[in-house]
């Protein structure tokens, strides 16, 4: 079957991790996985950019992780379950983490899921808000 | 022989095991959710299961992406606890079922499921928080498990096609085991849920009620369900729950509904949480 990834990139705000984002975030997403252990996370968090170094990442990869800019990172192959290893290392939950990709901060998007999450109405499509 | 006596569906959430594990499950926010599944740790101790096959999916705590195994199997004697980023949860390790596992990993691969077989495992939340919801916090876990992980963190996961077959042919494998056995399947993971991007907090709610029912009345139609759906509807974590399908193949044509529970929101998700039982004709 031939595979279409070109599918899911109609999906509003959102990143779909594909066979071909775990190539291309391998090393990336490696980084993160060495975060599950503690004595990683101090080395990491007492000085990130030479804890990266000793990684094979590309350069936009570290300055993602150095910004905590999440999305950035999706887009460079990161995948979040990944990712959440950077947070956790820090302390944060999830909500605290997801919440800096949205146009909320973390109380007003917190305050969003407690009254139900985010309505799906108007989220459906690229095509349909103009977005492409 | 051995018998299939039950199915449990329930969502994964990692903070559920954090509320559990720091004692807050009382509190305002969570206590509506844990109330949720009071009925089931009793018909738990009612119905209590010599082993559970227990399908998940592994979160980048164990697997990282050198080896990202589609579908697979644990047949170790037991499995500790991962270290997911924030230390691993104080719980007690889970026992395997080797014999029956054994057993059914070989019957699997028989019938063409290429199973990747794990003789070493760490088990995350995927598997864990399911188990403190139906148990609690037992001192030693009151049924021996066999982690089923599945892959649905890249794609392409498998479709649902598959995990629907893959169902039958546990039920076909735990049936042919000599040994008088009850044994549950469950499904975790999902309902409606995306963790990244500028979507995140999506919850559907109708879509996640009524992929419960068709789940029970026709799970021959739901199979064919394309991922892309589940994406846009249930949101990009929402298509873990092709993992409930597995469990509701090997439970047979009929089920009876034994319990249901929907609670928005545990975190950034959409809590379900079914138990069925095979109806015998
Ligand atoms: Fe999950």
């Amino acid at each position: 079957m031939k595979p279409n990834f070109e599918q899911y990139k109609d999906i509003p705000g959102t990143t779909i991790f594909t066979i071909e984002s775990a190539q291309k975030g391998f090393h990336l997403n490696q980084f993160c996985m060495s975060l599950r252990d503690a004595k990683n996370r101090e080395r990491f968090l007492a000085d990130g950019p030479a804890y990266l170094a000793e990684w094979d990442m590309t350069d936009e990869q570290k300055q993602a992780v150095i910004d905590r800019d999440f999305q950035r990172m999706l887009d460079l192959g990161g995948n979040v379950y990944f990712l959440s290893k950077i947070f956790a290392a820090e302390g944060l939950s999830y909500v605290q983490a997801v919440s800096t990709m949205t146009d909320m901060n973390p109380e007003e998007y917190q305050q969003m899921m407690i009254n139900g999450g985010r309505n799906i109405e108007g989220w459906r499509s690229k095509k349909e808000r103009g977005e492409a | 022989m051995a018998k299939i006596v039950a199915g449990i569906a329930t969502s994964h959430v990692p903070a559920v095991g954090h509320a559990v594990d720091s004692g807050k499950t009382q509190d305002a926010y969570w206590k509506p959710m844990f109330d949720g599944y009071e009925f089931s740790k009793q018909w738990a101790k009612d119905n209590p299961a010599d082993v559970a096959i227990i399908v998940y999916n592994d979160h980048a705590s164990y697997f990282g992406m050198d080896i990202m195994p589609t579908f697979a199997l644990g047949i170790a004697d037991s499995f500790a606890i991962c270290d997911e980023g924030y230390g691993p949860r104080p719980i007690p390790v889970v026992e395997g079922a080797p014999e029956l596992a054994t057993h059914l990993g070989a019957s699997l691969i028989m019938d063409d499921f290429d199973m990747t077989i794990l003789n070493a495992l760490e088990v995350d939340h995927g598997l864990t928080v399911p188990m403190s919801l139906m148990y609690g916090s037992p001192e030693k876990w009151p049924t021996k498990v066999i982690p089923l992980p599945v892959n649905v963190v890249m794609n392409p996961q498998p479709s649902g096609e598959r995990c629907l077959a893959l169902g039958k042919a546990i039920k076909r494998a735990v049936e042919q085991f000599d040994g008088d056995l009850r044994v549950e399947v469950w499904g975790t993971g999902g309902m409606s849920h995306q963790i990244q991007g500028a979507r995140a907090g999506l919850i559907n709610l109708p879509w996640d009620i009524q992929f419960m029912d068709d789940l029970i009345n026709q799970p021959e139609v739901l199979q064919y369900k394309p991922h892309l759906e589940y994406m846009i509807e249930a949101g990009s974590e929402g298509v873990e729950l092709i993992m409930w399908l597995i469990m509701r193949g090997a439970l047979g044509d009929k089920v009876n509904e034994v319990y249901r529970f929907n609670h928005v929101p545990a975190s950034n998700t959409s809590v379900g949480h079914l138990i069925l039982t095979p109806k015998e004709d």
